[in-house]
């Protein structure tokens, strides 16, 4: 549960401030790491010093910090709010991430696959909410 | 190819948070028993776990990395979904939780928008 939940409380607004900060994050890293992977030439392979060296393009290197700086807030939105809060919603990722490809990168999203993350939204919403992760015992009504 | 890279990011992921969870509950014994050898040899092995844990990590990344440069990331995002079915297929089998209709509908939801997404 979240910490202060009553509606307009400092504790479910610095909640949902982390977790906007924290969809925000995720949106730049993933689409300024997909754009800067797509500019190199040479395919990542078993290599690493093929990873590393893509890491030089600055936007991978953008991406990797927003990234980075995404896990960090993660666990400090983990520090506020129960995982069966967290999962749920940042679920939304699955569906923004393909909305950033569309509208940014001009991928090609048929309704297909529309379809398929909004099924994936619903379904780590559902999973996500059982929460086995935090401790059962306390969480469960005899 | 994609699923190739798709399933590496996944397992890497489920792997990793396994170890983590498995150090935590490691640390919470510690306290417990933590006395000479014993606690010498605790500590080792939460290294090597953790260290494991870390580079399961690192792959899922690198992996990633890949993933997004071959694939769309309207593609490799919401592919890497499946480790809720992993997650809920190794809580039933592995370690034997109980898992509720609704976790079971999720994984299965999160299973068809995986291949609906690919497709």
């Amino acid at each position: 549960m979240i910490k202060g939940q009553t509606c307009f409380s400092s504790g479910a607004l610095k909640t949902y401030s982390v977790l906007l900060l924290f969809l925000a994050l995720k949106a730049v890293g993933n689409s300024a790491m997909a754009w800067g992977m797509k500019q190199i030439p040479e395919r990542m392979s078993m290599n690493p010093a093929l990873y590393l060296r893509a890491m030089l393009e600055p936007f991978v290197a953008m991406g990797v910090a927003a990234l980075i700086l995404a896990l960090l807030t993660r666990m400090a939105l983990l520090s506020l709010a129960d995982l069966s809060f967290v999962l749920p919603v940042t679920a939304v990722g699955y569906v923004i991430a393909v909305f950033l490809g569309k509208v940014f990168l001009h991928e090609t999203v048929t309704s297909q696959r529309w379809l398929g993350a909004l099924l994936i939204f619903a379904g780590a919403v559902l999973v996500g909410s059982t929460s086995r992760s935090t401790t059962p015992s306390a969480q469960e009504p005899e | 190819m994609k699923w190739v890279l798709v399933a590496a990011i996944v397992v890497a992921t489920v792997l990793g948070d396994l170890l983590q969870s498995h150090e935590m509950k490691r640390a919470g014994e510690q306290s417990v028993s933590a006395r000479g050898l014993a606690r010498l040899l605790h500590t080792i092995v939460r290294r090597r776990l953790l260290f494991l844990g870390v580079a399961c990590n690192a792959v899922s990344f690198f992996t990633f990395m890949a993933l997004v440069q071959r694939e769309p990331l309207s593609f490799a995002v919401p592919a890497s979904s499946a480790s809720f079915v992993l997650e809920t297929l190794l809580a039933k089998f592995i370690l034997h939780e109980r898992i509720g209709t609704q976790g079971a509908a999720g994984a299965l939801a999160v299973l068809a928008g995986v291949v609906l997404v690919g497709g």
